[in-house]
């Protein structure tokens, strides 16, 4: 049912992309975010300790004897102990002239990071004005740690974050295949009951469908309508072109009839002969041809339904009787049983009526005809006459279209009657075989 | 020569539009003995199937005032079992099923062959055999030409169908010549390729049932034949 459809990628594909997508970016953003406030707040901390650190030895800082002194308090260092066993520097300026400490470590201002002695280092900077007797001077603190411990924790942080955004993503593309399936649900419901649908229902998609599908739905409901319309129309058109055809054609056959019964020269009686003969060659050619349009049809969106076959047939032998007794031809229905098929009745009852039609156009009057019905080993009906047969090197092409016996030649016919038997029988999925009897006659077997 | 014929004809009301078929099919009608009416909308078949009383009603389906079926539907509706043949220009099987379904006794199709609608007529009628009586009856032969049998000197025979037409059309014209040619286009169909010697075989078996009767068949050399009465 797909083909001669462009496509052009696909919803499903689509929105399961868009979400796991936007659950990827939300991941890596919420990891970018997570780890650097934790940075933030690991280096804050490291901070507040080094400042701790440098204001307990700028505040251990006195002038005695104009001399400057400082008692480096025990706290000083010991605070700044972490797992990592991270080292410590510091420099301790007077005026800019080094009094105690790391003179190489590069001097700054207020927090900063330095690369020192191959690594990292935070430094924490501070100064202060001492004042003493005649004496005012400005010492200047820096305390600086390696950030092993630091970098440690942010790895850890990371990590954790890192598998915390991989959860995120995996959950949310679940969530995402989940709503992908509910929001595709109500589009595959309609597309099955859509195709669920006999070729002759038109009716409108009368199921509840989401807010967003209702103008694709109202659009479908309006196109069956019109498509029911227009088949409506055409199927009028056909019953009236029919009825403005046959009607005259059934009054010139009348007339004709009439005038045969009092007309006396044979010519002219030869002459209405033909006319009646063309008349009933037309309308039977016209007949077959829609019949067989129909079929056409129909066989490719087959009405099944389970059906008796011997039961169709009984209807149509007793529709055919009054055309046989004008032939004193008997009609023989035989049959076991009922013979249960799932098959479409109308093309059935068409195929069989053409067959049997068949053998009483070729049947010789006062002959029977017999139909038999077999469930076993496989459904069939057999039509045996005892007519002249088919013609042996003819009998494989005479189910090709508008084809016709070499003896058909007095017959009225239009050729299409065992071509409609054999399409219905194909359909169903069956065979339509034609022989001769050995004791005479024609046997036409339609298995199902 | 003295005929006696005792028949109530056949009473059939046709309803169709179109003026020609309906005068066509009415004069085929009138010279078989049939009686026939026509009605030409629904509006004036209803009015004659109430007032009339019909063996047999012929109804076309396409009408000026409606669809032929609506008439159907109304005539079941009260309660009328006269039987309804219906002339249908469609084909479609599925049109003619839901004609049968709606109360039609059987249909013909536009163009049809007017002695394929006699024998729908005759089987038609037979099954509602009681509902008309068309016993023919000339000298000692009581023919049946519905049921399809002869009574001979209170011997019931029974008449196959080529027996029965045949004997029907000298039923209807007892002491009139009867040309050969006519009645092989009365018993054979149009695509049937026979002899006028065909009817032959015929007349010899009506003979044959005539036997102990006062009715004989002649045969005007060159003519045909004649139904003659004793």
């Amino acid at each position: 049912m797909t083909e001669g459809v462009q496509v052009s990628g696909s919803l499903r594909t689509r929105l399961a992309i868009t979400l796991t997508g936007g659950a990827a970016v939300l991941a890596v953003l919420l990891f970018i975010v997570v780890r650097n406030y934790a940075a933030q707040i690991a280096q804050q901390g490291q901070d507040s300790i080094l400042s701790a650190s440098v204001t307990s030895i700028l505040d251990a800082a006195v002038i005695r004897d104009g001399v400057v002194e400082i008692d480096f308090p025990y706290a000083s260092f010991s605070m700044l102990s972490t797992p990592m066993d991270d080292r410590i520097f510091y420099a301790i300026y007077q005026d800019d002239t080094l009094l105690s400490g790391y003179g190489d470590l590069p001097r700054t201002s207020g927090t900063a990071t330095r690369a020192y002695q191959g690594s990292p280092v935070r430094l924490v900077t501070a100064s202060r004005v001492l004042i003493g007797a005649n004496v005012r001077t400005r010492i200047s603190v820096t305390v600086a740690q390696t950030q092993d411990a630091l970098s440690g924790t942010l790895s850890r942080i990371s990590r954790n974050v890192a598998l915390f955004g991989a959860g995120f993503f995996a959950l949310a593309t679940l969530l995402s295949i989940w709503a992908t399936a509910t929001t595709i649900e109500p589009l595959k419901r309609l597309t099955t009951s859509v195709t669920r649908r006999g070729p002759q229902d038109l009716s409108p998609v009368a199921k509840p469908v989401p807010l967003e599908m209702v103008p694709l739905v109202a659009s479908l409901n309006s196109l069956m309508a019109r498509l029911g319309q227009s088949l409506k129309q055409s199927e009028d058109f056909i019953a009236e072109a029919a009825h403005r055809v046959r009607t005259p054609l059934a009054t010139v056959r009348s007339y004709a009839e009439a005038t045969l019964q009092r007309v006396d020269r044979e010519e002219n009686r030869q002459a209405l002969r033909s006319m009646i003969r063309a008349i009933d060659e037309s309308s039977r050619a016209a007949g077959q041809l829609l019949d067989h349009a129909m079929i056409t049809f129909r066989a490719d969106h087959l009405e099944r339904d389970d059906l008796d076959l011997v039961d169709l047939l009984r209807e149509l032998v007793l529709r055919l009787t009054p055309v046989a007794e004008m032939k004193d031809i008997d009609l023989h229905l035989q049959a076991d049983g009922p013979v249960i098929i799932n098959g479409d009745p109308i093309l059935l009852q068409n195929a069989l009526r053409n067959l049997i039609d068949n053998a009483l156009k070729y049947a010789p009057g006062e002959s029977v005809i017999t139909i038999r019905v077999d469930a076993q080993p496989r459904v069939q009906v057999e039509i045996r006459d005892q007519g002249p047969g088919f013609p042996p090197d003819e009998i494989d092409g005479l189910t090709g279209r508008f084809s016709r016996g070499r003896n058909a030649a007095g017959t009225i016919g239009s050729g299409l009657g065992l071509t409609i038997a054999q399409d219905v029988a194909a359909a169903h999925g069956g065979t339509l075989a034609l022989s001769n009897l050995p004791e005479g006659g024609a046997c036409v077997t339609f298995s199902l | 020569m003295p005929k006696k014929r005792e028949r109530d004809p056949v009473k059939f009301l046709l309803v169709e539009d179109n003026a020609d078929l309906a005068a066509a099919i009415c004069s085929r009608m009138q010279l078989d003995g049939h009686v026939i009416d026509h009605a030409d909308t629904i509006q004036d078949a209803i009015a004659f199937s109430e007032t009339g009383e019909y063996d047999l009603i012929l109804l076309d389906i396409m009408l000026p005032d409606g669809d032929g079926r609506t008439f159907l539907q109304r005539h079941r509706a009260g309660k009328r079992d006269t039987p309804v043949i219906v002339l249908t220009a469609r084909s479609q099987v599925s049109d003619r099923i839901s004609m049968l379904d709606l109360g039609a006794d059987d249909y013909v199709t536009k163009p049809f062959d007017h002695e394929e609608l006699q024998a729908r007529c005759r089987a038609v009628l037979r099954r509602k055999s009681g509902t008309a009586q068309t016993v023919m009856q000339i000298g000692d032969v009581a023919f049946d030409p519905v049921a399809g049998h002869l009574t001979v000197a209170g011997e019931v025979v029974n008449l196959r169908n080529r027996e029965l037409r045949l004997l029907e059309l000298l039923f209807n014209a007892p002491g009139q010549i009867l040309a050969k040619q006519k009645l092989v286009d009365r018993l054979f169909s149009y695509d049937e390729d026979v002899s006028e010697n065909a009817v032959e075989v015929y007349i010899g078996r009506l003979r044959k049932h005539l036997d102990r009767s006062s009715l004989r068949i002649t045969t005007l050399r060159g003519l045909g034949y004649r139904l003659d009465h004793d």
